[in-house]
């Protein structure tokens, strides 16, 4: 099967003065994923590496660490694909404080995401005993938008929060955007302010990375360019999107 | 040590916890509801729901229908009354999720759309594609952010309950982050933390679903019901257990041999329901409990596939087509490639028998009501009477809804009557137990974490699994007291606050050896067959004279549980068969 080196960024706020590495061989097998090699040290070598971890099935979000310098979720993270590099580095995710080792503190990107009013809002009430009736077309316009799991990924990989963590980030602009875009809601007018605030839809510089590094393909970079135009082309990315199956209708 | 006071707590933000403060807040606004969880409420094991959740929407079915696909479903060990106001608020939650923006699957017209689930005679099972449990999580959690009255602690770990005058009047908790205990005091505490079965080997749970909220209420006194019953889900991933949704079946997927036999039919599920032409109830469609039993027969009689990750058997979509199961399971889909490399487009799928969900839980009644005042119960974690011996797919993700609500509105019932303890006369408790956890999270005995929680697995798995043999029961019960009492004598290496994972695994561990010794009792004292509880050996037949009832494990001071008899309620279904397939099968043990 085989080994690899991993080496952890530690951090405990109690004894260190400041981060340090530290080197562990973990074994290496083809099905086993960085979570599995975290896991596998807390249990056999070294109880004291504290990592976040649940589901292990890529949606709880809980994972994600920066692995050679990119964010990713650990239980989606394959050893194998890091033979060749020899050695896997790994770290809290950037651009966020950490509380210890391979923990970051998301609590500032929570807020972000409980900022910008993420509910359905109605003026008109709703029906109260049948659903409202929202065709499979409707829902295109913000599925793709509603599958995020806040890993804060995209957080870690946008330089415009790393620069200012008031900047609301791509996971809340998004979501604001899910709700902006759903047939049944009637708050978007509510949400505008938050959008186009300073640390709203105009802080980001479209560098694109966010979208790049999202394990649910929810494309945040779009919706936050969609927030900028407030037009309707992203609705026809979206079909299309839905349409090849991106997610369901 | 730190000092907080609230209305209501609420332990566990998932989809029972969430919907409780909810409600909560909606019957009286004026109310301090603090919502406290391990993690942020959206990583909840809800999340990784994916099949779907139940309530009567098309015309052509019924309440009584319903109840009856529960009622049978469970082997007649449901209580009556509750499946009754079950099946009778269930739509109505799903609506009210709708309203809070729950993207429902639809139909072209924009109506709710609904699939076909194991053990359900009509299809009532709503869904948001394959990923049901993920969206109700989030629409939950995001719709809770509106309540003022509602207030959180996330990553906040619940160690003790405290009691005063034969009240609950509040909690222990650990602020993970700084490590620091904390005192809350309240007038009404709810439980919602989940199920337990991280005590199985291989389980379709997350690495948080450990019992807690069982074990805080069984050391206090409180009975755990039908502990017995733990649902094998018949398709988990061979190795890591991960779930591949019942809803696969329901789209038309289908069960094989090594070489393509659909061998169901052989199990009185039959017979063979034509490819892509599912038929509710019959083959693929049969409960859980039958299916998972019948892949132990074709295991024993080597029919099974050997991978490099155990013996499986196929889980073949493929005559779905690519545009159905991108449409339909595209999470499925992309696990499958993930986990273990497989496109189920052009493959069948490897999958096994995995512990899936605990049936049994904290004793309530109707009410959602322990019988510790001030001390409700909900959700998976809970025993309210409506999953009987085998709980059906989809009718959990709804009864969150329904008996959520109904816990946050009897708490805050509760709560608005005034019943709250001065904090500071429950400090010498609190100091005490606190005192009791920094003396484990120091512990320098000769017994190692991991061994311990992987010796239990490994006993739970050999003795309360999907077949019970007394011999290896009695090894399982023996076993975990071994494992008790080394617990004593563990060691842990970490010793910091800040966010000790070591020392929060190991509090979890006393969880779960609590709820594994009441599982284990209950499933030897149980001597007979019914739903998921199977003695092929010693009791092979349901035995409706001596054990229509549910069982009750009291945890003994220094012993192990004492297990007792609870009458079921039964008010309109006489215990009868369980039909599944074209054909009768009674007693479950083939
Ligand atoms: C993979 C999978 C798929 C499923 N699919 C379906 C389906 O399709 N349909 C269906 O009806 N059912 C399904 N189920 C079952 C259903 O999802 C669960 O029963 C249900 O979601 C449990 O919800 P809950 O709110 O009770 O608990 P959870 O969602 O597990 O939440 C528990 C909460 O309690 C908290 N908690 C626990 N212990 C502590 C502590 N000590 N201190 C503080 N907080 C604590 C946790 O942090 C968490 O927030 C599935 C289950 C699994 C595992
Ligand atoms: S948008 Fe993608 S990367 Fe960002 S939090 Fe959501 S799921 Fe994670
Ligand atoms: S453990 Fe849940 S996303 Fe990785």
């Amino acid at each position: 099967m085989g080994t690899i080196e991993l080496v952890a960024t530690r951090y405990r706020p109690e004894q260190d003065v400041q981060p340090w590495e530290q080197r562990y061989t973990v074994p290496c097998s083809e099905d086993m994923s960085l979570l599995d090699a975290l896991n596998y040290i807390k249990d056999e070598l070294d109880p004291s590496l504290s990592h976040r971890w649940s589901c292990r099935m890529a949606i709880c979000g809980s994972c994600g660490v920066m692995v050679n310098g990119e964010p990713k979720l650990s239980c989606k993270t394959f050893l194998r694909d890091y033979r060749e590099a020899g050695v896997v580095q790994v770290r809290a995710l950037d651009n966020l404080p950490v509380e210890r080792d391979l923990v970051a503190d998301i609590s500032g990107v929570v807020e972000h995401i409980e900022a910008v009013k993420p509910w359905l809002i109605r003026h008109s009430t709703a029906p109260v005993d049948t659903a409202h009736t929202q065709t499979p077309e409707q829902m295109a316009r913000y599925h793709a938008f509603s599958q995020c799991i806040n890993c804060a990924l995209c957080y870690a990989a946008c330089p415009q929060f790393g620069r200012n963590p008031a900047f609301l980030g791509p996971a809340a602009l998004t979501l604001a955007q899910r709700y902006n875009l759903d047939s049944r809601d009637e708050g978007s007018s509510e949400r505008m302010p938050w959008l186009n605030a300073e640390e709203g839809v105009w802080s980001c510089t479209f560098v694109g990375y966010c979208s790049e590094v999202c394990p649910k393909d929810v494309d945040p970079a779009s919706a936050i360019n969609r927030g900028k135009v407030a037009s309707d082309i992203n609705y026809g990315v979206n079909l299309f999107r839905l349409l090849r199956g991106k997610s369901d209708a | 040590m730190n000092q907080q006071q609230a209305d209501i707590v609420i332990v566990g933000g998932g989809g029972a916890g969430l919907r409780a403060a909810i409600a909560a807040a909606e019957s009286n606004p004026g109310l301090d509801i603090l919502l406290l969880s391990k993690v942020y409420p959206m990583r909840s094991h809800t999340v990784a729901a994916e099949g779907g959740c139940a309530g009567v929407i098309q015309p052509h079915d019924s309440l009584d229908a319903h109840f009856d696909d529960t009622v049978a479903g469970g082997d007649w060990l449901c209580d009556q009354d509750v499946v009754d106001y079950f099946v009778r608020h269930a739509t109505e939650e799903n609506l009210r999720l709708e309203h809070w923006g729950c993207p429902w699957s639809r139909k072209p017209d924009g109506s709710i759309n609904v699939r076909a689930f194991g053990g359900m005679q009509i299809e009532r099972t709503w869904f948001a594609a394959d990923k049901t449990g993920f969206h109700i999580l989030h629409t939950l959690f995001q719709t809770s952010l509106k309540y003022p009255a509602i207030r959180r602690c996330d990553e906040y770990f619940c160690t003790d309950l405290l009691v005063e005058d034969g009240h609950c009047a509040g909690l222990l908790a650990i602020d993970m982050r700084s490590g620091e205990q904390t005192l809350i005091a309240a007038s009404a505490v709810i439980l919602a933390t989940g199920g337990a079965a991280r005590v199985y080997r291989y389980n379709t749970n997350g690495g948080i679903v450990t019992g807690d909220g069982m074990a805080l209420a069984y050391r206090q006194g409180v009975p755990l019901r039908d502990m017995e019953f733990v649902q094998y889900h018949p398709t988990g991933l061979p190795g890591s257990g991960i779930l591949i949704t019942e809803a696969a079946r329901g789209e038309g997927g289908v069960l094989t041999t090594c070489d393509g036999y659909r061998y169901l039919q052989d199990y009185g599920l039959g017979p063979e329901t034509p490819l892509g032409k599912p038929q509710n109830k019959q083959m693929e469609l049969g409960p859980r409990d039958r299916l998972s039993q019948a892949f132990w027969h074709e295991e024993q009689a080597g029919r099974t596939v050997a991978t490099e990750r155990g013996a499986a058997v196929y889980l073949d979509l493929r005559h779905l087509g690519e545009q159905r199961i991108q449409e339909r399971l595209p999470f499925i889909r992309d696990l499958a490639r993930t986990y273990v490399n497989v496109d189920a487009v052009h493959e069948p799928i490897p999958v096994r028998p995995t512990a899936h969900y605990t049936m049994g839980g904290i004793q309530t009644d109707r009410h959602t009501a322990t019988c510790l005042p001030g001390l409700y119960a909900v959700g998976e974690c809970a025993s309210v009477g409506l999953h009987g011996a085998n709980r059906l797919g989809s009718n959990s993700l709804a009864e969150l809804g329904v008996f959520g609500r109904l816990a946050g509105e009897q708490a805050a019932e509760r709560a608005a009557q005034g019943l709250a303890v001065d904090p500071q006369r429950l400090r010498p408790q609190a100091e005490a137990q606190a005192a009791g956890r920094e003396a484990l999270r120091t512990a320098n005995g000769p017994e190692r974490l991991a061994a311990l929680r992987d010796e239990m697995a490994c006993a739970m798995e050999a003795g309360i699994g999907i077949f019970r043999v007394p011999a290896q029961m009695s090894a399982t019960i023996e076993k975990i007291a071994e494992l008790k009492a080394r617990y004593q004598q563990l060691g842990l290496k970490d010793g910091s606050r800040a966010f000790n994972t070591e020392w929060l695994q190991a509090i979890e561990l006393g969880f779960l050896l609590d709820v594994a010794e009441a599982m284990s009792h209950a499933a030897l004292a149980r001597q007979e067959s019914r739903g998921s509880h199977q003695r092929p050996e010693d009791f092979p037949a349901r035995n409706d004279a001596l054990f229509l009832k549910h069982s009750l494990a009291r945890q003994q001071p220094g012993g192990a549980a004492e297990v007792s008899w609870q009458d079921v309620v039964i008010t309109r279904s006489a215990p009868g068969e369980r039909h599944y397939g074209g054909t009768t099968v009674q007693g479950a043990n083939r």
